[in-house]
């Protein structure tokens, strides 16, 4: 998206929320947080007094302007929940669109209708051809295609989707653009996964987590304190004012109180509070991760163990070639140089590398061979090889050079010499993957492909475990060829020739020992594995099975994402406590704002000014100044902090002794010394501006 | 009901224990080895009780030093405080009319006066007994020599017990 | 101040200090059933309880077990004593011959001994037989004391169980405190404080001719027993109306000091035998440094309030042989233990001295606090510190490896809210009702710290007050009364629930993302949770209480 239409696209947003805000001011609405309705009722209670005063025939403007701003307060809290739906919101619309009515191909006892997709049923049976859209989440049952997600991960290389393996799941709303396959469908309809996508998306769904729930609770907590405080507050009062013979009457009003109640009441955090939520959400959308639930994005900060697999993960999902092995008899450059010809067209990484091995090692330029001299053969699902055919003038096949696994070329070449199996051996052994190649019927050799483990992975393994977090490989590969790439990754730990039970056990192992563990999987035998974990992300290439077993979904199939999740994970609750310790903070400004401004005069001698009148530090101009310079603070202070809400604190990977120092700092000492500034800046400005007496 | 068993038993148990047997426990000890302290510290002068050398009373003949100033005038039933704060009216007006502007003990039982205290009134004594300069140095001595000083040389505060200073001026005579 | 005045200060520091580990290791040897030195000669007695009460000592309790245990004891202690105050005329032991006590009085001196608040609506000398004293006073000293600490150690057990619901076993809780550490040392305190002039008698009070002629009854009784377990288990209701203040109770400075230091010893040790018990001293030591630095600010305060008002002499309500110092040190340390006695009078404080003395006992009595009940209402707040500190790094958050959930949570607010609540719904009230108003003794702002001082030391069990107040009436009795009991169960039941949820959780071992409580970081923002939540519940009533009133006597006015 262009800036400019992102912006525009902002400033829709941002209107829809401006309305949204006043749609929540609905009394049930305000009562799902306790804090804000307080506020409400606060705002209501102050509005009727107005009106009341005005009745009476006495137009105060002290009190309408305090119940306006009350209202602000109510609405920019609404706002800032509103501006985080809106923001789902229109990423759940760009889904819908891809959820346009499509017509899947039905089979019925092999007859083949045309029915709205809407219609498809669990169990169902379609066929799916080039071009086609996939009608609704399914199990491919027959067939390999390749297929175009983009329309939900936004990569835009296909991939493919076969039946029986652990690539066999299917989503609706997804392209096939070659072959056919057969797909059973999965879901029942409006139980899709992009249905269910868009509607977490727009927060109909969104529940609560634990942790906001019990945040919830200590505000719910602290608005009761502060409610008894204010109402006890108007009993001592009373006492004082007789005991000083002076008529506070006046002075300590119902408005006044309520203006009172409000600044002390956590609204800062209890008006952003869902906004918070739902944007950690967002954030993990726009990295193209769906939680299932908000428990496992809070789980996910909970994190202290990652099992990771080596590949894609830590090493770099395609091998690199390292390394020529010809058969006896034949020379390594002139094995290099077939080699290099039947990569030539090869876009894959391991193609690319192939090229380049060659040019770095004797110096081969890439030939560039012209389309009637040469036929590429590109790789296939079936064949599980690739190559080229060269040609001769008239278009017949000179020469066949093709590469591929070493069984898939064995079935070309017959038995490879015994030279060539000691090899291949060895390269497996060390962790390799052997790629052979074949000219005409014979083997003319072997590519090393060797793991290549990623830049800066092992800085990010550094600082995961600055935070505390431990790294576990798992691998296929032997003890060995394990260790020296886990040494070369740095990962704390690894597992060796995993199984699909070796993992389950280390993750229960890890378990017993209080740890959180999360993992990321694909196969089906993932699947016990991924549900028994605490945060388990499924790739969206992975089984339908292993989809249902893990509590997140990374739409991208990038197994480094895991760390980004924990890491938002971490940040949501981060921005809940810093923006509670701010609120709490804030508290102590406001009395020395709104006490003295209330009790300035009491036991106040001849013309003098009252005892209690040295609180007033911030010299605010009068009592009225004081307390609706308090009361606007408090309010702004909530728009101030909606981008904050929305973008979350920022993260760094520390240790929690630092955060927690940095956090203090910023959010602790900075909430106690803003507030003091703030109001008194207000206060010079209601002055300025003429508004106060 | 089990519970409830145990309960009502084990009240009963440490109720006779910490009720009964710990206190006449300390009981039979404190008459045994502290007989005089555990019975009141009482003062006798010459053959008569007259009193406790702990529980302050009330002088108030020119003749005698007098205590400070006690809220419940020296009746020990109930004893206690004035109560009154910085802020009191009556307090500063009460203090205001006192000779030496002392203020009243916390218990109204206090049976010391500081050394400074006993030396203020020494004048007001000497004229009622009618005291000649030497007799005058022989109070002076009195007190001296009856100042407590602090408890190890570091607790609490120098003072004076009025019972036995007025007892040992009347032993002047 | 002088010299001596400050080495009194630092002998007191330095002894609290220094014999707390001592103390705290044998406590936490004592309660994990260990032996020590003591079991060879009390041993019989521990087996005789167990064997008369019938109970099974190996027998496990759950939070729910354990709870109905303390309820229903403490129940019985209440009936008991209730109605052994309405009949003492009818029984031995009143040489004095004193009435029965009234209804309300008796109930809420029943409330007041249950919940270890020991606030006296009465005067001891004129109110209670001696054998109301003994049998009904003297043993609530001692069961309240050891409740507390039994439910301490419940909460302790919750905290370090390992996915179990057992949190031990009430009675047997009960009886090692009570006979390995309460009575041992209240008869070493009890026959010191004796030796120092403290009667202990039962013979009837004494008529004297007073040397000047006069006449004067001099009250007697059992009270070294009752005193020595009255400072020990921060229980403080004195055997006289003076409390410590009175000769009898307090007759030396040496004797002060004993009794000052027997305010915080148990407090003080708990905290280290929590940290033996969890496995992690450094731990308790934090949590007796944070403590200790909130007493001494506190202290500091007072100190410099009252030795910079220029009057001449001993002030007002203290006592000669004890001086200001003593007086302050024992204010400011009765009031952060919630003991309550006191030696000296609070309401005759200077304001700003009164007013920390009620900002301590506002702050929940979880400085040192009160023997067992001070260490569970200090881990609340350690518990929504632990939240707001976990909150802050990004985790669930945990203390000692247990995850801090929402029923922590919950139980911990509960436990801040209710004796709050109590305080300022109570003060409220008695500021506008007539009858309640014609309590007062003092005018102006001092009257409203009177009514709050009053609310507060019930709520949080402290015991002490600014006396001016007449308390004695069915309106304080019955409210105050019923404040303890919140004040009390509203923290011992959350406290509990908090045990047994704890107790089932397992334990997560500590790694980098986890926050240490075991240093200087978090002490600080302890310290800072502790005051701010005091500061933000009861600012405004304490600045027209005792604030406004240390203004107004600067500016010299008086009511």
């Amino acid at each position: 998206m262009s800036k400019k239409a992102e912006t525009a696209n902002n400033n829709q947003i941002v209107l829809a929320a401006v309305k949204d805000a006043f749609l929540k001011l609905h009394p049930k609405e305000e009562m799902r947080n306790p804090v804000m309705f307080v506020t409400f009722v606060g705002s209501l209670v102050t509005t009727a007094f107005f009106f009341w005063h005005l009745a009476k025939g006495t137009f105060s403007l002290f009190e309408l302007l305090i119940g306006i701003w009350l209202w602000f307060t109510v609405l920019f809290a609404n706002f800032a929940e509103a501006l985080a739906e809106g923001r789902g919101k229109a990423q759940a619309e760009s889904l819908k669109k891809s959820r346009k009515e499509v017509f899947a191909r039905f089979l019925d006892h092999g007859r083949e209708t045309k029915i709205p997709a809407s219609q498809l049923k669990k169990a169902d049976v379609v066929i799916c051809e080039t071009g086609d859209t996939i009608p609704a989440d399914g199990e491919v049952v027959e067939g390999v295609a390749s297929v175009d997600e983009s329309a939900i991960t936004g990569e835009s290389a296909p991939v493919i989707r076969e039946s029986g393996g652990d690539r066999s799941a299917v989503t609706g709303g997804t392209r096939v653009i070659s072959d056919k396959i057969i797909i059973k469908i999965t879901s029942d309809p409006g139980g899709n996964f992009i249905d269910r996508m868009i509607s977490l998306i727009e927060g109909a769904k969104r529940q609560r987590t634990p942790n906001e729930i019990a945040l919830s609770i200590v505000l719910s907590g602290m608005t009761i304190i502060f409610l008894l405080a204010v109402v006890t507050l108007k009993f001592f009062a009373d006492y004082s004012g007789q005991a000083a013979g002076q008529d506070l009457s006046s002075i300590v009003t119902v408005p006044v109180l309520v203006a009172l109640l409000v600044c002390l009441i956590p609204t800062t955090i209890g008006g952003l509070l869902s906004a918070i939520g739902i944007a950690g959400m967002d954030r993990l959308i726009r990295r193209h991760v769906i939680a299932k639930s908000g428990r496992a994005v809070e789980a996910a900060g909970d994190i202290d163990v990652l099992l990771l697999d080596k590949t894609g993960t830590i090493t770099i999902g395609n091998r690199m070639a390292s390394e020529f092995i010809p058969v006896p008899g034949i020379d390594e450059k002139a094995f290099a140089e077939v080699a290099q010809l039947s990569s030539l067209s090869d876009e894959t990484p391991e193609g690319r590398s192939i090229v380049v091995l060659a040019k770095d090692k004797f110096d081969l330029r890439a030939k560039a061979l012209q389309p009637h001299e040469a036929k590429f053969i590109p790789f296939s699902a079936n064949t599980q090889m690739s190559g080229v055919d060269l040609l001769d003038g008239a278009g017949n096949v000179m020469r066949m050079i093709r590469k591929g696994a070493v069984e898939a070329i064995s079935k070309l070449t017959g038995k490879f010499p015994e030279k060539l199996e000691t090899e291949i051996k060895r390269i497996s052994a060390s962790g390799g993957t052997p790629l052979a190649v074949s000219d005409g019927s014979k083997v003319i050799g072997v590519i090393h492909l060797k793991d290549i483990v990623k830049g800066g992975i092992k800085e990010r393994f550094k600082e995961l475990r600055v935070m505390g977090i431990k790294t576990v490989m798992i691998t296929g590969d032997n003890p060995l060829t394990a260790a020296a790439i886990a040494a070369e990754a740095g990962v704390d730990d690894f597992i060796a020739q995993a199984t699909p039970e070796s993992k389950m056990d280390r993750i229960k192992e890890e378990q017993a020992g209080g740890h959180l563990v999360a993992m990321t999987g694909d196969g089906t035998n993932d699947a016990p594995a991924l549900a028994q974990s605490d945060v388990g992300v499924t790739m969206n290439t992975g089984t339908q099975a292993a989809r249902e077993a893990g509590n997140m979904v990374d739409l991208e199939s990038n197994p480094t994402k895991l760390i980004e999740i924990v890491e938002i994970g971490k940040q949501l609750l981060m921005t809940r406590g810093a923006l509670t310790t701010f609120s709490i903070a804030n508290d102590v400004a406001k009395y020395f704002a709104i006490l003295p401004a209330m009790f300035g005069m009491l036991y106040a001698g001849q013309g003098a000014q009252g005892p209690l009148s040295v609180l007033n530090i911030m010299q605010l101009h009068s009592p009225q100044s004081a307390i609706l310079s308090a009361v606007i603070f408090n309010a702004i202070i909530i728009v101030i902090l909606i981008p904050l809400a929305l973008r979350g604190v920022a993260y760094h990977s520390q240790s929690a002794k630092a955060l927690l120092r940095r956090n203090l700092q910023i959010y602790g000492l900075g909430g106690l010394v803003a507030p003091f500034i703030g109001i008194k800046l207000i206060d010079l400005l209601l002055v300025f501006l003429g508004v106060v007496r | 009901m089990k519970n409830i068993i145990i309960c009502v038993k084990f009240f009963i148990l440490t109720a006779i224990l910490t009720g009964l047997i710990y206190p006449f426990l300390i009981t039979l000890i404190g008459q045994v080895a502290f007989n005089n302290q555990s019975n009141g510290s009482m003062f006798v002068y010459h053959g008569r009780v007259v009193g406790s050398t702990l529980i302050g009373q009330k002088f108030d003949q020119d003749k005698y030093f007098w205590p400070r100033p006690s809220a419940v005038d020296y009746n020990p039933l109930p004893s206690g405080g004035s109560n009154l704060s910085a802020t009191s009216a009556k307090l500063k007006s009460d203090v205001a009319t006192r000779e030496a502007k002392l203020y009243a003990s916390g218990s109204g039982l206090d049976p010391h006066i500081s050394p400074a205290a006993a030396f203020f009134q020494v004048d007001r004594i000497v004229k009622a007994r009618h005291f000649d300069s030497a007799q005058k140095g022989e109070i002076i001595n009195l007190i001296n020599q009856l100042t407590e000083g602090r408890d190890f040389r570091v607790l609490g505060e120098k003072r004076v017990n009025v019972l036995k200073l007025n007892a040992s001026l009347d032993d002047l005579r | 101040m002088k010299t001596a005045d400050y080495l009194q200060l630092i002998l007191y520091g330095l002894l609290l200090i220094s014999l707390a580990p001592f103390l705290g290791t044998y406590m936490a040897r004592v309660f994990q059933g260990k032996k020590i030195f003591l079991s060879p000669i009390l041993g019989w007695m521990e087996e005789l309880l167990y064997k008369l009460s019938g109970i099974n000592k190996d027998e496990e309790m759950d939070w729910k077990d354990y709870t109905k245990a303390v309820i229903c004891f403490n129940l019985l202690g209440f009936v008991f004593l209730f109605v052994l105050q309405l009949v003492q005329k009818y029984l031995p032991l009143n040489p004095a011959n004193l009435a029965n006590v009234t209804w309300d009085c008796a109930f809420n001196t029943a409330a007041s001994f249950m919940t270890n608040t020991n606030w006296q609506s009465y005067a001891g000398e004129t109110t209670m037989s001696y054998l109301t004293q003994m049998l009904g006073l003297t043993v609530q000293n001692f069961l309240s004391a050891a409740t507390g600490i039994s439910v301490f150690l419940a909460l302790t057990r919750g905290l370090i169980s390992k996915s179990q619901s057992s949190l031990g076993n009430f009675w047997v809780d009960m009886v090692r405190g009570l006979v390995y550490i309460l009575i041992p040392l209240s008869i070493l305190l009890a026959v010191a404080l004796n030796a120092q002039g403290v009667v202990q008698t039962l013979s009837p009070y004494n008529n004297v001719t007073t040397l000047q002629g006069g006449t004067q009854t001099i009250p007697l009784g059992p009270a070294a027993s009752q005193i020595a377990i009255k400072q020990l288990g921060t229980n403080g209701g004195g055997f006289f109306n003076a409390n410590s203040a009175h000769p009898f109770e307090n007759p030396t400075p040496f004797a002060n000091f004993l009794e000052m230091f027997a305010l915080l010893l148990i407090p003080a040790s708990l905290v280290y035998t929590f940290g033996v018990m969890i496995g992690n001293r450094k731990h308790g030591w934090l949590l007796f440094s944070v403590m200790f630095v909130i007493f001494a600010i506190g202290l500091g305060l007072s100190l410099w309030s009252e030795y910079s008002i220029p009057i001449t002499g001993i002030h007002e309500g203290q006592e000669t042989r004890l001086g200001t110092t003593n007086s302050v040190l024992w204010a400011m340390a009765t009031t952060c233990a919630s003991n309550g006695s006191v030696n000296a009078m609070h309401s005759s404080l200077t304001p700003l001295a009164g007013g920390v003395a009620l900002f301590n006992i506002m702050l929940g009595e979880i400085v040192f606090g009160g023997v067992g009940s001070g260490m569970y209402g200090m881990l609340h707040m350690v518990l929504l510190t632990v939240f707001l500190a976990g909150l802050m790094v990004g985790r669930t958050p945990e203390y000692l490896g247990k995850k801090i959930e929402r029923k922590e949570v919950q139980m911990v607010i509960l436990s801040i809210l209710l004796p709050g609540a109590a305080i300022l719904i109570g003060a409220a009230i008695a500021c506008v009702y007539p009858v309640a108003l014609s309590s007062l003794s003092s005018k102006g702002p001092h009257g409203l710290s009177e009514i709050l001082y009053a609310f507060t030391s019930a709520s949080q069990n402290n015991g002490s007050a600014f006396a001016g107040l007449n308390a004695n009436t069915v309106f304080y009795n019955v409210m105050l009364g019923i404040c303890m009991i919140i004040g009390r169960f509203g923290v011992i039941i959350p406290a509990m629930i908090i045990a047994g949820s704890l107790a089932v959780k397992r334990i997560a071992p500590a790694s980098a993302g986890t926050f240490t409580t075991d240093d200087f970081l978090f002490a600080s923002l302890l310290v800072g949770v502790i005051i701010i939540v005091g500061v933000l519940t009861f600012f405004p009533a304490f600045s027209l209480g005792p604030l406004i009133e240390h203004l107004l006597m600067l500016q010299g006015r008086v009511f």
